[in-house]
């Protein structure tokens, strides 16, 4: 198992290289000079010049991605071109935000979908079933902000139960904390617990038409253990996984949400470098993303082990 | 895009066609509806200018934000733009880009899912390369596109294109190692048939079921990253009258007049609706082993 944990590893390596490399080269990809767009219609020459040699695009290529590498593995994500500021430093201020809604999302979505999908999987065909598959349908289509502005109108505008917008940090109270990181996470967990209720229906079904699950229904074990300790035990690794992949969409509504509920997060960071083109601050942010998927991921993988001691790679 | 029923019973099953319209509806309910709502967004899409329609980019000053009547069925935004005739031709942006989103990613993750199904040493690179890829959120690769390139309708689709494509290329790509290894292909080879016309008449064809349904969810959420785009400011330029756009402008004064953000965001839902329930249809009817899980 030891072996196994150190490749697994070990097998992010290659990825993160992958993703750093596509960063890169985005500045290369793109058709014309990425200093004349980066600095935007109204740039002079001098400004030109400034952001070629600030992004160090007057050296060959080789030795700017060496250089650039370089100072990544030191935790150098380079310099804003907008704030003058460390990118590491702004990425790192408004980190609280977005991991509080990643959570607080990620605990909305297993606490609802699970259940959700277990129930829907013993009741195979019944409405209870159909009531489950049509959320997760819904769940797929109504795209994030389309469900955050319906979750502003009814519970923000018409009963006016919960603020607009805005965030609180945990420490300056539990409840103001809820009752703004309520909706962010309604909204963005209703896609991902669409997905999860999904897989949890679909991986039961399987383990339900197993026969040690008949084994147990057969000796009398009451239908709650058979459902949780048999079945949803046998049926965790599909589940664990999809849970791991849809750490991607989540992602991309973190941006989404932020935006919608003006949360001071990542998202908002990224839609404020947008605008500004501060293209050190995209580039950065992709790869804090991309590292904090990979490393889900990996903790996915790892846990298998432990879900499911047969498996030995 | 919109495949007619007919052909998708001469997909489905014989039994299908010998049991008449009116059982085809009632064994797959989903794709007959998916398939209807989504005919019916692409006629709206098509025959916008004449649905009543005006000008969607032409301003009125004094006509701003009025609410949805018999006169403005959608109301006007803050520019005194109809937000009726900006939805109506706001389908044409998100059809556009789902359908050809879904066809150049299915192109290209066609092609490299060939190739690197069938070469060991390309495998090795390519899938490494769409590994790194796919660490990348959907909408990051391309809101990182975007940013570095001009604002256009064009660009949008190969930003979501590329973000799509390690997808489909690894769908392909599983499915050609999988059917490498069936007898009728094992047989193909020893009997000496050749190689091109094995990838022609054996293995590409046996890729188009799951393709295709593949190819629907690309298509929905083509849609949503389109929107999500613009709706970020970093999609379709502003003088085109996109569902994303058309949210985006409506944000600042969602407080007093909601519907500028609601309706086209109920429109986007019902299309993306109808496209998954079309693709889940289509699954369940290519597929009856899949059926039965999900």
């Amino acid at each position: 198992m030891f072996a196994y944990i150190v490749r697994r590893t070990l097998a992010t390596i290659p990825v993160m290289a992958v993703v750093a490399l596509f960063v890169f080269s985005l500045l290369y990809l793109s058709p014309g000079d990425p200093a004349v767009i980066i600095a935007g219609d109204t740039a002079t020459l001098d400004d030109i010049a400034r952001i070629r040699e600030k992004l160090g695009l007057d050296q060959p290529a080789y030795i700017q991605f060496g250089s650039w590498v370089w100072r990544l593995l030191h935790g150098d994500l380079g310099i804003s071109i907008f704030t003058n500021l460390p990118v590491a430093k702004l990425i790192g201020q408004r980190v609280e935000p977005t991991v509080a809604l990643a959570i607080s999302t990620l605990c909305v979505s297993i606490l609802a979908a699970i259940p959700m999908g277990v129930l829907a999987a013993w009741k195979a065909g019944s409405w209870i079933d159909r009531v489950v598959m049509v959320f997760a349908v819904l769940g797929f289509s109504v795209p994030v902000f389309v469900l955050a502005y319906l979750l502003i109108y009814v519970f923000a505008i018409s009963a006016d139960l919960l603020p607009v917008q805005g965030f609180v940090s945990i420490r300056n109270g539990f409840l103001p904390f809820l009752s703004h990181i309520a909706m962010p996470s309604l909204a963005l967990g209703m896609i991902f617990s669409a997905l999860i209720a999904r897989m949890t229906r679909a991986s039961m079904l399987d383990v339900l038409a197993q026969d040690y699950i008949r084994t147990a229904q057969a000796k009398g074990l009451a239908e709650g253990k058979v459902l949780i300790g048999h079945a949803l035990k046998n049926a965790a690794v599909p589940i664990v996984t999809i849970i791991g992949i849809g750490v991607a969409g989540l992602i991309s509504g973190v941006v989404v949400t932020e935006t919608v509920f003006a949360i001071p997060g990542l998202g908002r960071l990224t839609v404020d470098a947008i605008l500004r083109r501060d293209y050190p601050i995209i580039q950065g942010i992709i790869l804090v993303f991309s590292a904090a998927y990979v490393l889900i991921n990996l903790l996915v993988d790892l846990s298998y082990t432990f879900l499911d001691p047969r498996i030995r790679y | 895009m919109t495949v007619a029923p007919t052909d998708l019973a001469l997909l489905a099953a014989p039994i299908a066609r010998k049991r008449g319209v009116r059982d085809y509806v009632r064994r797959h309910p989903t794709i007959v509806i998916g398939a209807a709502l989504l005919t019916l967004m692409a006629l709206m899409a098509i025959f916008a200018p004449y649905l009543g329609t005006v000008d969607p980019q032409a301003l009125s000053p004094i006509r701003r934000l009025r609410w949805p009547s018999a006169q403005y069925w959608f109301g006007t935004d803050m520019l005194g733009r109809d937000v009726y005739s900006r939805t109506i031709y706001g389908a044409r942006v998100s059809l556009t880009v789902g359908i050809s989103v879904a066809l150049l990613a299915s192109g290209f993750g066609l092609l490299i899912g060939l190739v690197t199904g069938f070469s060991r040493w390309t495998d090795a690179i390519v899938m490494r390369i769409m590994d790194g890829l796919m660490s990348i959120p959907a909408v990051l690769i391309a809101i990182a596109l975007m940013a570095l390139t001009r604002a256009s309708l064009e660009n949008v689709i190969f930003a979501i294109t590329v973000a799509d494509v390690p997808r489909v290329t690894r769908l392909v790509r599983g499915v050609v190692l999988t059917l490498r290894e069936l007898p009728f292909v094992e047989a193909a080879f020893a009997s000496g048939t050749g190689f091109f016309r094995i990838l022609w008449r054996h293995i590409l064809p046996n890729t188009l079921p799951p393709l295709l349904v593949q190819g629907t969810f690309v298509a929905a959420s083509a849609m949503i990253v389109e929107a999500i785009l613009s709706f970020l400011g970093a999609g379709t330029p502003p003088n085109i009258p996109s569902w994303g756009n058309i949210m985006a402008e409506g944000r600042s004064l969602f407080q007093v007049a909601y519907y500028i953000v609601l309706i086209p965001g109920a429109f986007l839902s019902i299309t993306v609706l109808a496209i998954n329930l079309l693709g889940d249809g289509l699954r369940d009817a290519l597929d009856p082993r899949l059926a039965r899980r999900m």
